[in-house]
């Protein structure tokens, strides 16, 4: 499959100028908050215009300046896990699963929604609100929600952030199982250095909206490009790992 | 009750639901693509809406005179048209009650609409739900609440609609005269128990919509 992602954007005095391309792994957008990772998911997916660049999923364009194509969110294939999961609250867990399953026969749609219900241990709270479920249910619907038309990548915008540390640790492995099911590339936006040295296959260090430094985890950690990435990946943070 | 009093009421209920409905069906789409939209002189559209509910509702009524009369600029051609002008007649006193009542709907329904998560929105967006699924099945869901609202108060102010009503319906007894109207004729020859009912009613019908309304969504206005 693999991602291209070119784009630059001037969001008032912020400036996002960054290109990057990854292969079918998982890849971490590491960095503080404004660094820029959240707005280049949202032009990944469509949401947010660039000013110039290029998006490239598979071999399909998604958007080129130049060519002035820009397809629409609707027209690009990504399961997108929002920071607050935007689940929506009128809909039941079921419901919620079955509005990310357009364009599915009614057949292939019960099959599927029965299908990933079971595999995430969501049977019992099927018609249970939003509001009504545990953090780790919540979660877990609205990866089902993301998933469940098979989209070509699945971007990660800091799901983790908001939940305590057992759940962040077992909401992990859910993520490590669901590679091992899907096979499907994931982008995953983190501020949370663990999350990033034992999740990543590469990982791409984002500051003040460029890119610093790239490459795998132990090269990342072990030999930072310069003093900004030496002090994102401070050592000793990884020593209270949980 | 007597007969006349009885058929005012009935004329106000009738009046106010026509305006209500119509208000609803375009109240919540321009109120759509006010929140929703981005689009040059969208501000100035929104003002042109709100007018009314500022203006004196008889400055109202002169518009709608203006554009529906039967020498108006749409009035005249449907009254060569067909025979028929919609002057002095209960859908004159519908007409002014929407436009009147119009404004309250669309400044509450946008900002029940504007509201909505924008994340929900584009949730939807990226489970390749199109605009339209969007506004049908989470947005408009969603803004429920200041929707009811705004229809039940709108409702409440077309019940109350006097001004604007006056000037295209007329006062004719037994066919244009709402609550608010016949009030208006019985008070001025001194009827006052007549009056005394209507007014009653008006006052307890208006304040329990009110209630209602602020039960539901008191935050959007």
């Amino acid at each position: 499959m693999g991602l291209y992602v070119e784009i630059k954007k001037k969001v008032g005095s912020f400036v996002l100028d960054v290109s990057w391309k990854m292969d079918d792994e998982l890849t971490v957008l590491l960095g503080y908050s404004g660094a820029g990772k959240s707005i280049t998911l949202q032009m990944i997916t469509g949401l947010m215009r660039p000013d110039a660049g290029i998006v490239r999923c598979g071999g399909k364009v998604l958007f080129d300046s130049l060519k002035k194509i820009n397809l629409p969110p609707q027209k690009r294939s990504f399961g997108y896990v929002f920071q607050n999961l935007a689940l929506f609250p009128h809909m039941t867990a079921d419901e919620n699963i079955r509005y990310g399953a357009k364009g599915l026969s009614p057949d292939e749609c019960r099959k599927s929604v029965a299908e990933i219900t079971g595999a995430f241990r969501l049977e019992g709270v099927a018609d249970h609100l939003p509001s009504k479920l545990s953090g780790g249910q919540q979660q877990r619907v609205a990866f089902a929600r993301a998933l469940i038309r098979k989209p070509d990548v699945l971007l990660l915008d800091e799901p983790f952030s908001a939940l305590d540390n057992p759940l962040r640790i077992e909401m992990r492995q859910f993520l490590k199982d669901i590679r091992n099911i899907f096979n499907i590339p994931v982008v995953l936006v983190t501020h949370d250095i663990i999350e990033a040295y034992t999740m990543a296959d590469t990982i791409i260090v984002y500051s003040n909206g460029r890119v610093i430094q790239s490459g795998h985890p132990s090269e990342v950690f072990n030999r930072p490009a310069n003093k900004e990435v030496e002090a994102l990946v401070d050592a000793k943070k990884l020593m209270t790992m949980p | 009750m007597d007969s006349s009093v009885l058929f005012s009421i009935r004329l106000s209920l009738q009046v106010a639901a026509v305006a209500t409905f119509f208000v609803i069906v375009i109240g919540v789409a321009i109120a759509y693509f006010l929140a929703r939209g981005s689009f040059k002189g969208k501000e100035l559209l929104d003002t042109l809406f709100t007018l009314p509910l500022v203006l004196p509702p008889t400055v109202t009524g002169y518009y709608l005179i203006i554009f529906f009369g039967r020498n108006g600029f749409l009035g005249r051609p449907f009254y060569e048209w067909t025979g028929w002008s919609i002057m002095f007649t209960w859908q004159a006193a519908a007409l002014a009650s929407f436009v009147v009542a119009l404004p309250l709907m669309i400044k509450i329904s946008r900002a029940a609409i504007e509201s909505v998560d924008v994340n929900l929105i584009n949730a939807s967006y990226t489970l390749g739900r199109t605009e339209f699924e969007t506004a049908v099945r989470i947005i408009l869901p969603l803004a429920g609440k200041g929707l009811t609202a705004g229809a039940v108060l709108s409702f409440a102010r077309a019940m109350g609609e006097f001004g604007a009503t006056l000037m295209l319906a007329g006062n004719i007894p037994g066919k244009t005269d709402t609550m608010p109207l016949a009030i208006y004729s019985l008070a001025s020859s001194g009827e006052w128990s007549r009056a005394n009912t209507m007014v009653l009613l008006l006052t307890l019908l208006s304040g329990g919509l009110l209630y209602l309304a602020n039960k539901y969504a008191r935050r959007f206005f």
